[in-house]
């Protein structure tokens, strides 16, 4: 069903020039490397420039560095009609699998896929599976894939991905050497100057080319004598179509003979001047085209070089060009600081693009302060400063533990206990312990980390907001409840758990709800955080509350009343937050009344003033308990929380 | 005056005729401006004694247009030959990217030729020009007059030409040759562009 290779259409057979050294560099890069470098590859140009050359000559090329490579030439017509035939006997998959046998398919004029959908689609499936398994694939075309009419966008994008390149009309001085090596080929020798002469019609076409230099042979076999460079210029010139303008070269003519009647002098001049001009800026154009398969191919952006041939100017070449290296090893530099960073960001697109520097500064300059230490525990709180009582011990005893042996005893350590006991006081003096170590200590709230996780999804910073944490040497989460709910966190959160427990970093969290009642968190992160040591931070006792407000009111008082500690210590609170509550409220009337805070004014704010006017004798109920009236309840903390002292109060007064 | 200025993205060569009086140079200028069609070229500046004698210089320039995306001009200028105007040939040889020689091929202008290429190269040395760097190309003029009056072109590089430089026989009053020179010492002038004298 397939064509065979043309034994003539070898790499060594092609004359190289600006208009075609890209893509015969990319076909010699294609044969060596079959299905690792530009897969697939793509090229295109008018007819007559080489495009069936070059698929050949990859094809020759790539069975000559290793005769097990299996290739296939095939004009897109010859793909159809298999495809066809395949299809009439039933065996459409088995003409698809046998492509994946194949090492190196190449296939010829693929613009005639315009408009043939179900060839295109056919075409995609072979493209696709020849790519998962590393198979090379080279098309041509006459046009560029985005100008196939209806081409499938998907191959379009698929064409895209591989490398799309053209061949351009061969440049004055490879017309020479076309003709030059055809008729060395030939064993036909010329004049000096004819071959020259030819050349200069602007016959942009090889195959036209081949045609003049056929003529050419023709015509001097038919004379007498070798032909001159004119008459060689008159035999071709008078067979060319009228587009091309016939471009004379400098070349001194006899001051006898008549000025050129009827010849435009000026636009021959123009033409002669422009040659000569496009000349030396396509050497330029050559050595960035050059530069743009080479970065291109490490994986660069090289609109910025694009940019230079697209806008048909260039500066200085090698300036632009030296630019765009500093530029690439300065984005190396960063990528190699990144790599030690984040790894997972080295391959950041952001990297990749020479012509937007200041980007990847940005972006390497937002991961190191995303490789900065994370929020850090609050200075204010210390381990050493929490007070150790009956009721906390347990709790306190492993914080110290912790801090003592980091990430090898209790790992993770989890906090539990109702709001206001102390948990993120003693979280946070754990983090201060561990930083005093030299430990970098990421201590946060579960709701700002989930902020946190939000902002940076919404900014595309997911991968710097990981790093900030996965560099932390400890990594401590207050209220780890209020994840409940939060899928992705919780995520995250079992990621970096797994990494932080893996390589031995402390964690400690707390939580205002026990583990087992930790409802929308999942369960492979709950058994997780039970898996460490849960330690409970329970209501505080008496002499925690008493310890914990004459400590509050030593720093506010320069004279305590011991009494009053011990009283409002005494005083029901359902945490430590409250009980330090109460003493606030003590100290702001005595603050309001101007007078000095004593156990007396904290009963009177507390409980009320006292009752100096003659109760009325309140009847007895046969339960023994007297009934309660609008006066006889001043305090409601009487009602709520000291009953049973009140009601032995009052039936004393009532006796 | 640089040759190519990256910045504007413009190519301008400064070509100037050079040779001894009534060589030809004004009618070389003066065939380019007639074949030259008039968008493309701005007013012929010519100062000139009663005679047709050039008292200080032509000037001639041509827009190319845009080539390979440099807007591409050319300034085509004479000297006065005649010996007394050797500060006005100075002034105008100043940054000229190449020099056309016109001879005048009689046999008796001879020593006229060779003093004024001579005080050519003066004028260039002067400058701090090397000679041997400038693109420069000979045209020997007058090439229609009877054959006993005019040296050959071989006799004329003999004598000129010992720098093995571009020759062009011509007859500047009917425009034989002139294209031909204009277009040898433009592709001389353009050729610079690759061996390094583009700068910005």
């Amino acid at each position: 069903m397939t064509g065979a290779l043309n034994p003539q259409f070898r790499l060594e057979g092609l004359v190289v020039g600006a208009a075609n050294r890209l893509a015969v560099t990319a076909a010699r890069a294609v044969a060596e490397s079959p299905g690792a470098v530009y897969n697939p590859l793509f090229v295109y140009a008018r007819p007559g420039l080489g495009k069936t050359h070059l698929l050949n000559a990859i094809g020759h090329a790539a069975r000559a560095i290793d005769s097990r490579v299996a290739v296939e030439y095939l004009t897109l017509d010859e793909f159809v009609e298999a495809f066809h035939a395949a299809i009439a006997a039933g065996q459409g998959d088995s003409y698809r699998r046998r492509f994946l046998e194949v090492g190196v398919l190449l296939i010829d004029d693929v613009q005639f896929l315009a408009g043939r959908r179900e060839m295109q689609a056919e075409l995609l499936r072979v493209v696709d599976a020849m790519q998962a398994v590393g198979r090379q694939i080279v098309l041509t075309s006459d046009r560029p894939p985005s100008e196939i009419e209806s081409l499938d966008d998907r191959l379009v994008r698929r064409f895209g991905g591989g490398l799309v390149i053209d061949i351009a009309a061969p440049d004055y001085e490879t017309r020479v050497a076309i003709l030059r090596r055809r008729a060395e080929e030939r064993a036909v020798r010329f004049e000096a100057g004819v071959v020259e002469a030819v050349a200069e019609l602007e016959i942009d076409n090889v195959r036209e080319l081949i045609g003049a230099l056929n003529r050419l042979v023709a015509g001097q076999a038919a004379g007498d004598a070798p032909l001159t460079p004119a008459e060689a210029r008159a035999l071709i010139a008078k067979t060319l179509p009228a587009r091309a303008p016939v471009v004379t070269r400098a070349e001194p003519v006899a001051a006898a003979e008549p000025a050129s009647g009827g010849v435009d002098e000026f636009a021959d001049f123009l033409q002669e001047v422009s040659a000569t001009v496009t000349q030396q800026v396509e050497s330029w154009r050559a050595r960035i085209a050059e530069a743009i398969l080479r970065w291109e191919g490490e994986g660069y952006r090289v609109a910025r070089l694009q940019a230079l041939l697209d806008a048909d100017v260039t500066a200085d070449p090698a300036d632009e060009l030296r630019a765009f290296e500093a530029d690439v090893g300065r984005l190396r530099e960063l990528q190699d600081e990144l790599e030690a960073m984040a790894p997972d960001l080295a391959g950041a697109t952001a990297l990749r693009d020479p012509g937007n520097l200041g980007a990847a500064e940005a972006f390497v300059e937002r991961a190191r302060q995303g490789a900065a230490p994370p929020p850090a525990p609050s200075p204010h709180w210390n381990l050493a400063e929490f007070i150790e009582t009956a009721s906390n011990r347990m709790a306190v005893r492993a914080a110290r533990s912790v801090t003592e042996e980091p990430g090898t005893r209790y790992n993770p350590l989890v906090i539990t206990g109702a709001s206001g006991n102390g948990k993120t006081h003693l979280l946070h003096g754990i983090g201060n312990a561990l930083a005093a170590g030299g430990i970098t200590v990421a201590c946060i709230g579960a709701a700002e980390f989930v902020d946190e996780l939000i902002s940076a999804i919404d900014r595309d910073g997911v991968g710097l907001w990981r790093a900030r944490y996965r560099h932390a040497g400890a990594l401590l989460l207050d209220d780890v409840h209020l994840i409940a709910g939060k899928e992705r966190t919780q995520e995250e959160l079992f990621v970096l758990f797994n990494l932080m427990l893996d390589t031995g970093r402390q964690m400690v969290f707390t939580s205002a709800v026990p583990l087992a009642e930790l409802a929308g968190v999942e369960d492979r992160l709950r058994t997780r955080l039970e898996g460490g040591l849960v330690v409970d931070l329970p209501e505080p006792d008496r002499e925690l509350r008493e310890r914990a407000i004459e400590r509050l009111l030593s720093a506010r008082l320069e004279a305590v009343d011991p009494e009053f500690a011990a009283y409002v210590a005494g005083r029901p609170a359902e945490s430590m937050r409250a009980s330090l509550g109460l003493v606030q409220r003590v100290l702001n009337a005595a603050e309001t009344k101007q007078v000095h805070p004593t156990a007396a004014l904290a009963r009177e704010v507390l409980e009320g003033p006292v009752q100096r006017a003659p109760r009325k004798a309140v009847p007895v109920r046969p339960s023994g308990v007297a009934p309660s009236s609008a006066l006889g309840v001043r305090s409601r903390e009487k009602m709520v929380w000291e009953w049973p002292d009140i009601g032995a109060r009052i039936i004393e007064e009532w006796r | 005056m640089s040759l190519v200025n990256f910045t504007a993205r413009e190519i301008t060569c400064k070509i100037v005729y050079y040779g001894p009086g009534r060589s030809g140079k004004t009618t070389n200028l003066q065939y380019v401006f007639g074949r030259v069609p008039e968008s493309r070229r701005g007013r012929m500046v010519s100062l000139a004694t009663h005679g047709d004698r050039t008292l200080f210089f032509d000037f001639l320039p041509i827009d190319l247009g845009s080539i390979s995306g440099f807007t591409t001009k050319f300034q085509l200028y004479t000297v006065p030959g005649q010996s007394y105007y050797n500060a006005t040939r100075k002034l105008v040889l100043q940054g000229a990217d190449g020099v056309v020689f016109v001879a005048d091929s009689q046999a008796r202008r001879f020593d006229d030729n060779l003093e004024s290429l001579q005080n050519l190269q003066e004028n260039l040395l002067e400058q701090g020009v090397d000679v041997r760097e400038l693109p420069i190309v000979l045209q020997y003029n007058k090439q229609d007059l009877p054959r006993d009056l005019v040296l050959s072109r071989e006799a004329l590089d003999e004598a000129l030409n010992f720098r093995s430089v571009q020759s062009f026989p011509a007859d500047a009053l009917h425009g034989s040759g002139v294209f031909e020179t204009l277009k040898g010492i433009s592709e001389s002038v353009l050729r610079r562009l690759a061996a390094g004298e583009a700068s910005g």
